[in-house]
């Protein structure tokens, strides 16, 4: 009897959020295969330098916004069910929320992949930031906002749960997953309303031609107000595997309930005032907002320090319940065997370098010598792309047993997977890096210019075009074995006899942690007042002198 | 509430690694005049005029002082004015002050090897400062994306020592 038992109406939401989530992940995933050869110059046959912003386009959205919103949406129903022990309260409700999401994402796709089409007249070689007076067609910004009016509907069918479970146990505590979940989500309705308004009021208007201009800088700060807190609502998620569920698959358990609790009112107060560290380079907002966003976002590193903190040790617990010893040598008592355990665990480390090279991107005049460099992309690969990505593909594993019924197909497949994943990334990210300090562009299609030489700090120019395109092709197969699994798992797995899903109190548990913690309407308001305090001042002044001015007219690209 | 002292150790040396990061920066602001772009006056420009009027109708280098040049730099869909076809020439040593805009959409100004960097947004004035101490040669690349051909967008600045630099291509005040 597990999850799947317990509560099958769940379990099939969950599974088709996850759907979605690798359908997304696998042409997403193909697109950057195409980007890192085409830009290395290795082979150029997929598609034309011009066409390559439309793949571009796709793997930003289909990865950085679907392939993440979806599992994410999953992961937590699955956590919100389990710990508040509630099916969803109505089916009709939740199949709606889900069904927005899939239509937002298909008229999204349709536009992004008409770029790709002659003669469609359709397309929206827009990227995932969609700056314009750059403009798409109006389906993919009406698609993109489907997709996040649906995440919120999924936020309050499981505060529809909360109350309800609230109702029955007035003075419990908050269940630790259902903490993070509800966290996540306030952070989430906080920011996602910039991108909200700066569709719905801006662009698609004047994508529909009802306004023919639009005042560049104003849409792009809102899309940074949503922008950096955007990259906290693909972390904490994996945040809350590392800290609920990855100690039990170290063996162990999780070292502190209030802790975590902590981290996660940090991430609801700070992610979203410090957007404008995307804008240092920005002329037209002043330097007193970008001094305040580079102190936020340097505080911000205080909760991923705690997190390390708090995981390692964790782990640490977890080897030595399983007979390790020694300063250092417990770490060989871990399970390096499961796959579940080494994703997370290698997505862990790769994170932590991730971090460091976003202090660097935090710094304010520091950044600009990597700012809008490859740099960035090798920055983002590493956390997103390795610390969001691979966990979740990790903890699906573990996952995937409790949403079927069946046993984990391929087992040294799977443990292959994170291995491969870590090796490309190694390869890709550090080339990235250096090219980023070297002055190479990011989002371009070739970045080799007649009468430019790049000073190479060290190693040289053909050296790293190799690392990215072969870690792309690692990248791909790791990939590719990802999904065997997971196909092989679902449709040929055989019934488990048996299956792990226990996850055993924190050492520390919420008796310690004071109840203040869980005063959700102190933190609210704190977060709004922190945010109001950020933003208000520079986005009246973009405002007053008219919403559309001064204004640009459109580039259809 | 239990805070293990190993924790509450690690959370002091988090907080001192933050602070010296801050005071990294503003070291950096402050001692080494390594600045960002901002808002210069506060004043915006009308992108569908702004070709037309001055100072951009008539972009190029201006004499403030012996040891000071403003250029005036239009960032457009596929070239920078000055800097592509002809390169941009400068004097080394003098402090050159950059003032950019598009007319278009966003592009992005960027000088390999050097810490110049900056966003051109139509509508706004991006401003910054530097100067270039050693004759040479250097390339301008267009980082933003900005539309089919932005993998073309590229330029060149010539320095040339103070005592070869021809001062009668200089845009008039």
């Amino acid at each position: 009897m597990t999850f799947v038992n317990h509560y099958p109406k769940a379990a099939r939401i969950v599974k088709a959020n996850f759907i979605v989530a690798f359908v997304a992940l696998g042409i997403g995933g193909f697109f950057g295969l195409i980007q890192a050869l085409h830009r290395t110059d290795v082979f150029r046959g997929f598609v034309s330098s011009v066409e390559y912003y439309d793949v571009l386009t796709g793997h930003g959205v289909l990865l950085a916004l679907v392939f993440t919103t979806f599992f994410i949406v999953g992961l937590y129903q699955w956590g919100i069910t389990r710990t508040l022990e509630r099916e969803p309260e109505n089916l009709t409700f939740s199949w709606t929320w889900f069904g927005m999401m899939v239509v937002g994402t298909l008229m999204a796709v349709i536009a992004i992949l008409g770029g790709l089409v002659p003669g469609s007249g359709i397309s929206a070689a827009v990227l995932y930031t969609f700056y314009p007076p750059l403009q798409g067609h109006p389906l993919f910004y009406i698609g993109l906002v489907l997709l996040v009016v649906g995440s919120w509907m999924a936020g309050g069918d499981w505060f529809w749960s909360y109350r309800k479970w609230r109702a029955d146990n007035p003075d419990a505590r908050i269940p630790l997953q259902t903490y993070m979940v509800i966290f996540t989500w306030l952070m989430w309705y906080i920011c996602s309303l910039g991108v909200a308004l700066e569709a719905l009021v801006l662009l698609i208007p004047w994508s529909l031609g009802i306004v023919e201009k639009i005042d560049p800088l104003l849409p792009r700060t809102l899309f940074w107000y949503f922008g950096h807190a955007v990259v906290y609502f693909w972390l904490l998620p994996a945040y809350f595997v590392w800290y609920s569920i990855l100690p039990k698959l170290s063996g162990g358990r999780l070292f502190s309930d209030s802790l975590t609790r902590i981290v996660f009112i940090f991430f609801l107060l700070l992610s979203t005032p410090i957007g404008y560290h995307h804008q240092y380079a920005d002329p037209g907002i002043s330097l007193v907002y970008k001094m305040w966003a580079l102190i936020m976002t340097l505080v911000i590193l205080l909760p991923s320090l705690m997190t390390a903190f708090t995981v390692i040790s964790s782990m640490e617990h977890g080897a030595r319940q399983r007979g390790g010893s020694g300063y250092f040598a417990w770490m060989g008592a871990l399970p390096w065997g499961r796959p579940a355990f080494v994703g997370c665990a290698l997505a862990g480390i790769m994170f932590a370098a991730g971090g460091f090279s976003g202090m660097i991107n935090a710094s304010l005049n520091i950044d600009m010598l990597v700012h809008n460099t490859a740099w960035i992309p090798g920055h983002f690969h590493l956390t997103v792309g390795t610390a969001t990505a691979l966990t979740f593909m990790a903890i699906t594993y573990w996952l995937l047993p409790q949403l079927t019924g069946k046993e984990l197909k391929f087992k040294s497949l799977a443990l292959a997977q994170p291995y491969t994943w870590f090796i490309g990334m190694t390869l890709m990210s550090n080339a990235l890096h250096r090219q980023g300090l070297a002055g190479v562009p990011r989002r371009v299609s070739e970045p080799q210019y007649a009468g430019i030489d790049y000073e190479v700090p060290f190693g040289t120019m053909a050296e790293m075009d190799w690392q990215v395109a072969i870690g792309g092709v690692i990248l791909f197969v790791g990939l590719i074995l990802f999904l065997v699994v997971i196909a092989g798992t679902w449709w040929a797995g055989s019934a488990a006899a048996e299956v792990d899903d226990h996850i055993p109190p924190p050492l520390s548990g919420p008796e310690h942690s004071p109840r203040i913690l869980d005063n959700l309407k102190l933190w609210i308001g704190v977060a709004v007042v922190l945010v109001l305090i950020a933003y208000s001042v520079p986005l009246a002044e973009m405002v007053m002198d008219g919403l559309f001015s001064p204004g640009a007219l459109p580039a259809p690209v | 509430m239990h805070v293990h002292r190993f924790e509450k150790l690690w959370i002091g040396l988090s907080l001192f690694l933050i602070a010296a990061f801050i005071g990294i920066v503003l070291f950096g602001f402050t001692v080494m005049d390594l600045k960002v772009p901002g808002v210069e006056t506060g004043e915006t420009v009308d992108p569908m005029t702004v070709m037309t009027e001055e100072p951009f109708s008539q972009p190029g280098v201006r004499k403030v002082s012996d040891d000071h040049y403003e250029v005036y730099m239009l960032a457009q869909q596929f070239l920078f004015r000055p800097g592509t076809g002809q390169p941009l020439t400068l004097p080394a040593g003098a402090k050159i002050t950059f003032h950019m805009t598009s007319p278009d959409v966003i592009h992005g100004f960027e000088v390999p090897g050097t810490s110049l960097n900056s966003m051109v947004i139509p509508g706004q004035i991006a401003t910054f400062a530097t100067r270039f101490p050693e004759p040479g040669s250097y390339g301008i690349i267009c980082h933003e994306y900005c539309g089919s051909a932005h993998h073309n967008m590229q330029g060149e600045i010539e320095i040339v020592p103070p005592s070869e630099f021809d001062e009668s291509n200089l845009i008039s005040q």
